[in-house]
């Protein structure tokens, strides 16, 4: 890997961007207390934490999405209060988030029209010129929706450098690109610093930290815990700064793989949405006692598969899906859950919680027969009782089992709702992202749990976009990808790589055919 | 200075009780000025509009006389807004509700039927044509996905052109000189009177009986918690496995059928026969009451007697100041839009920070 | 060859107060905001521009009252709905509530006022030409506004940069705010404009096309405005087609009579309305097509972060 060369620090540059002191509080939590960071021309800076540790809010300020509330920002030496995104615009700041901004019904050309501020002639020629310029090729009158998340990250970003930004920040880009994306995309960044643009990395991946930046500054709950040069350190002492402590390890026993518990056999199904993913041909078998993972960048059919296995969406074959040796296809949710399926949704608030309601309530969501709700009547004292019990069991801070979902924090509802599955003695429990947007040691807890689970003989399926959390907990691991699923390997006769070229290699034959029409 | 709203970590719940009240007042701040500037003594017309109507023993009981069908539609109605149904239609449905059970009572015309068994089968006739047409757009929105406000507001339009049809034509009373209006009904298919000397009949407690049912339905029982899960958060309704169909057809036709019995009890209460208009826009007042009474079966009741005082005071007003009885219509939107925007302090605090943005 | 004439005539005058109402609500819809309050806002219109037609005999100041009327209730509507965060299917509700109960107050005095209502136009010469002038010269003016408007409010949407931005914000207000721009501005100007349509197609029906105030005069147009932007799937040319199919839809019931049909008159009267529910069932069925082509945050509250 070609380094490029360190800026020279006898000259003493003027930093292209300085924080000093910045602060930023919302009701219940300060989310940046009083954070110093100095980003220099052609650096590559990560700004290194947790999920919650202030990162996103401290990239909102800079690019005047938020106001702070003390602290001053000094860009290239000069004092600047940037107070919108135009501005920051101005100033040379571009921004590439981390849930897309994008707008999906119209084209490429549209959306990158509406984020310049200057009428731009023969816009499609410079994007065309822009984005082979720097190896990711854009196709200016396609629609969004028809892309893949890594060409709509493309998207962002060459929007990004048709304003030739001197300072180019981007928030968590990663968690959406196959294993070669990332080397691609790391590769531009590194050829966009050599031409002396300066990079802000947000990240909470250690290892993609280690291996692109020149320097990083370490964010826990708002404060700055430490500035570094994350070559020279380990993955370990990184961590530290991170979370205060070493990383958890979660506990392994040999796996007992038993009886198949659930059965997916040659399934179709087509999308529902224009803007889905049609599943075909996916099989897979999840025996009891042991955890299958299914890994792949988001929008490539997962939750089409997954409205399947709810019970969301109807099947028409009903021996496409066997609970428990039984054809499961045709039941709904409830059916489902009946047989002995529980569900972890991806999106915490507003599916798998409902965010008004309080703790206790919302144990009624996946839980509504006795002895919780006798002959169509709600036993409050028994619901409350379980609300209760799941929140000590499951180390879930909040104020009490009236507390409103909303209330809690990423974390901790992530906890409840694990919990609550859990407390229902499922035999076959599917989770969604289960420690998406959750700190760290939340995070840890949850995968013991799910590994806790599978020793006791529960059949686990786990859908994630983080790969290492899969080779971590998952005893077999297959690939989706374009609405197929590879066929599920052990965890011991596969590896990172092969994963990644699966992944990676079913969406570059797209994106081929995409390019040759274009 | 900058003046933001926050958004609260919890809903106010003092706020939610007290904003049905601050609108309340600040409609009657609205109307002391209004009627100031319609060069009448603001006192006088207050006291004129919110005082005299109740100042009597037969004036409380024209109170809950109109309060009756509002209570009754208005907890109908909420069942289903509760969960995102909204059935804007009810006074359709009244309409059709009062066609069904008048039409039996001028079947039935003179011959012995016994009152306790004629009203209750006018009442379940009024109720099932009331769902009956509420079903219409129910089916609409499960089968073709339409949206249920306009084809349920379409069809009042087409119930009232029906039963404006009937009074014109077939169902006219031929000794009626004319006039497009039925046969005065018999004296078993009129409602027992409950206070002697007044118009209060028992559909007074029809609607409290209604009431009480709705508080045990949405409370403790767990269609009534689903509902409200498919109000909140429908994505969290499709993940616990409850049937937006199902939600679509219960809100429907629970507005439909209280509507349904409202309308009988206009027909069979203070009216006494069948007339072009059988209600004086009691099917969209009841929005209103529901809204104000916070979809709660029990603020429901006493927003419903508030607004039944409005009614009475537009009469008033009428009657007295020489006011045009839209004055009602105007305080009623008057009302919902301060409810509106009161409710804004339930979820969000108001911010002020002072310097320039930095 | 008179008589039909006569029928395109008649359709497009019929077809007017649609479309103005229609397309106002399109606009607004287009930025992601739902304003039910469409049959208040034309009645206010509507009674506003007879009060002043009938007070300062120009029929032309009373049009454009009428738009200031229905620009001003509906920013009754944006208040509430976008910075206060209220439910817009409730305050649009409250809004066409509101909108009925004031304008029969203030019009109560003008209910039996005649005024001279708005002429058609009179071009020397085009006019007069046989067939071709009175199909294409001799309409009343406001039904050419109305065309005007259809073209300005295509034109604006497809090729004007402000039109891609609405749209960006109806498609995604957070996207939008993330790269800079002002939501709630943005659509406090959509609601305006909307509340400014509905006042004129309110207006045109008191001062052209009747003319003369009724108590609640638009029967119910305010809401087959908001069921013609749904079977217009959001298009503009889809609007004018399904105004003019209403139109014609209002003046059938009409004709029958005429010719005798032996319906009632009130049977007859029913075919507006239960046309509206036809024509929304079998636009709605495809759902499919409702998510491509409707603004994705349509009635969702937004909070900007």
């Amino acid at each position: 890997m070609a380094q490029p060369p360190r800026p020279s620090e006898a000259a003493a540059p003027v930093p292209r961007l300085s924080l000093r002191g910045i602060t930023k509080a919302y009701p219940g939590v300060v989310a940046n207390d009083g954070v110093d960071l100095d980003v220099f021309p052609g650096e590559i800076h990560a700004v290194l934490g947790e999920n919650g540790a202030g990162k996103s809010t401290l990239m909102k300020v800079i690019y005047g999405l938020a106001w702070p509330d003390a602290g001053t920002i000094r860009w290239e030496g000069e004092l600047v209060e940037i107070t919108n995104p135009g501005q920051a615009r101005k100033l040379g700041i571009g921004m590439v988030f981390q849930h897309f901004s994008l707008f999906e019904t119209l084209t490429v050309a549209d959306n990158i029209r509406l984020a310049l501020d200057s009428r731009t002639r023969r816009l499609r020629r410079r994007i065309r010129e822009v984005s082979k310029r720097y190896a990711m090729p854009l196709d200016p009158a396609r629609r969004v929706h028809t892309m893949s998340v890594g060409e709509r990250q493309r998207v962002e970003i060459v929007r990004c450098l048709l304003q030739d930004p001197r300072l180019l920040i981007l928030d968590e880009p990663t968690s959406v690109l196959t294993p070669s994306a990332v080397e691609r995309l790391f590769d531009t960044l590194r050829g966009l610093a050599a031409q002396g643009c300066s990079i802000l990395y947000i990240s909470h991946k250690l290892d993609e930290i280690r291996a692109l930046c020149d320097r990083a500054t370490v964010l826990r709950n708002g404060k700055v815990t430490g500035q570094c040069d994350p070559r020279a350190e380990t993955t370990a002492s990184l961590a530290r700064m991170m979370i205060g402590g070493d990383l958890p390890r979660p506990v392994h026993r040999a796996p007992h793989a038993g009886a198949p518990a659930l059965v997916i056999d040659a399934l179709d199904l087509a999308a529902d949405d224009p803007f889905g993913t049609s599943l075909r041909d996916v099989s897979l078998t999840v025996h009891a006692g042991e955890i299958v993972g299914i890994a792949g960048v988001s929008g490539n059919g997962q939750k089409e598969l997954l409205a399947a296995l709810s019970g969301e969406r109807a099947i028409e074959r009903a021996q496409a899906i066997t609970l428990l040796g039984q054809a499961a296809g045709r039941l709904d949710a409830r059916a489902r859950r009946a047989r002995g399926l529980a569900f972890i949704p991806e999106d915490r608030l507003g599916r798998g919680a409902v965010p008004e309601m309080s703790l206790a309530d919302n144990v009624l969501l996946t839980t509504r027969t006795p002895p919780l709700v006798k002959r169509g009547f709600v036993r409050a004292v028994q619901v409350r009782e379980r609300a209760r019990r799941t929140i000590a069991q499951f180390a879930v801070k909040a104020a009490g089992v009236d507390a409103p979902a909303q209330s809690l924090s990423g974390g901790n509802l992530q906890k409840f709702i694990v919990g609550r599955e859990i407390e229902r003695a499922p035999r076959v429990l599917i989770a969604a992202q289960p420690t998406w947007g959750v700190d760290v040691g939340a995070a840890a807890q949850i995968r013991q749990t799910l590994l806790d689970l599978r020793d006791r003989g529960v059949a686990v399926l786990v859908i994630s976009e983080d790969l290492d959390e899969l080779l971590e907990i998952c005893d077999a691991l297959a690939v989706i990808a374009q609405g197929r699923l590879s066929k599920a390997k052990p965890i011991r006769e596969t590896s990172a790589e092969e994963i990644g070229q699966l992944m990676a290699g079913v969406a570059a034959t797209v994106e081929a055919a995409a390019a040759v029409t274009a | 200075m900058r003046v933001y709203l926050e958004a609260r970590p919890s809903p106010s719940r003092l706020a939610a009780w007290m904003t049905p009240v601050v609108a309340a007042v600040a409609t009657i701040v609205v109307g002391f000025v209004v009627f100031g500037a319609l060069g009448k003594d603001p006192f006088a017309a207050l006291r004129a509009f919110f005082i005299e109507p109740i100042a009597t023993r037969y004036g409380i009981a024209e109170l809950l006389l109109k309060a009756t069908p509002l209570m009754l539609i208005a907890t109908g109605l909420a069942i289903g807004y509760r969960a995102n149904v909204w059935n804007i239609g009810a006074e359709g449905q009244l309409t059709l509700g009062a066609i069904a059970g008048g039409g039996l009572a001028l079947a039935v015309g003179d011959a012995p039927w016994p009152s306790f068994l004629l009203l209750p089968a006018m009442f379940v006739a009024g109720a099932a044509a009331g769902m009956a047409w509420a079903a219409i757009p129910a089916w609409l929105r499960t089968r073709f996905n339409a949206n249920e406000i306009l084809t349920s507001l379409m069809l009042v339009y087409v119930a009232s052109l029906l039963l404006s049809w009937l009074v014109h034509g077939p169902w006219r009373d031929p000794e009626g000189y004319n006039f497009p209006q039925s046969k005065m009904f018999d004296a078993n298919a009129m409602l027992p009177i409950l206070v002697p000397d007044t118009r209060l009949n028992a559909a007074f407690l029809l609607g409290l009986a209604i009431v009480a049912l709705a508080w045990i339905f949405v409370r403790r029982h767990v269609v009534g918690f689903e509902m409200r899960v498919a109000g909140l958060a429908p994505a969290a309704a499709n993940y616990a496995g409850i049937s937006m169909r199902r939600n679509v057809w219960l809100g429907m036709l629970a507005g439909g059928a209280c509507a349904g019995l409202a309308g009988v009890g206009e027909a069979a209460g203070p009216i006494g026969q069948l007339l072009p208009s059988m209600s004086p826009g009691y099917g969209f007042a009841a929005i209103i009451v529901a809204f104000v009474g916070r979809l709660h079966p029990g603020g429901i009741a006493l927003a419903s007697v508030l607004m039944s005082l409005l009614y009475l005071g537009g009469e008033s007003a009428q009657v007295n100041l020489g006011l045009p009885s839209a004055v009602t219509g105007l305080f009623e939107g008057t009302l919902l839009f301060f409810l509106l925007a009161a409710d804004v302090f339930v979820n969000y605090r108001l911010r002020a920070v002072a310097g320039a943005p930095t | 060859m008179n008589e039909i004439t006569q029928i395109v005539v008649l359709t497009l005058a019929a077809g007017t107060p649609l479309v103005f109402a229609a397309l106002g609500e399109l606009v607004v819809e287009k930025s992601g905001v739902l304003n039910l309050g469409v049959e208040g806002m034309m009645l206010v219109g509507a009674v506003a521009s007879f009060i002043v037609a009938a007070r300062t005999h120009s029929p032309w100041l009373g049009v454009g009252t009428g738009a200031l009327a229905g620009a001003a209730l509906s920013l009754v509507f944006a208040v509430l709905a976008l910075s206060l965060r209220a439910n817009q299917v409730a305050t649009g509700l409250a809004l066409s509530l509101f909108g009925i109960g004031l304008s029969a107050f203030v019009g109560r005095p003008y209910m039996s006022v005649v005024i001279e209502g708005m002429k058609p136009v009179s071009i020397p010469g085009l006019s007069d030409l046989p067939v071709v002038g009175k199909l294409l010269f001799a309409h009343g003016p406001l039904v050419y506004a109305s065309l005007a408007l259809f073209v300005l409010v295509h034109l604006f949407l497809s090729r004007t940069r402000a039109g891609l931005v609405l749209r960006a914000v109806g498609e995604s207000p957070q996207s939008a705010h993330a790269i800079g721009y002002d939501v709630i501005g943005i659509r406090y100007l959509a609601v305006l404009f909307g509340g400014a349509c509905a006042g004129l197609g309110g207006a045109f029906l008191a001062v052209a096309y009747t003319p003369a105030w009724v108590e609640g005069m638009t029967a119910g147009r305010g809401w087959i405005a908001l069921a013609l932007v749904v079977f217009a799937t959001w298009k503009p040319w889809r609007v004018m087609i399904g105004a003019y199919l209403f139109g014609s839809v209002t003046l059938a019931q009409f004709q029958a009579q005429a010719a005798g049909v032996a319906l009632s008159s009130q049977l007859l009267a029913m075919l507006p309305y239960v046309a509206t529910i036809v024509v929304l069932a079998i636009i709605s069925r495809d759902a499919a097509m409702i998510r491509l082509n409707a603004p994705a945050s349509l009635g969702k509250p937004y909070h900007p972060a």
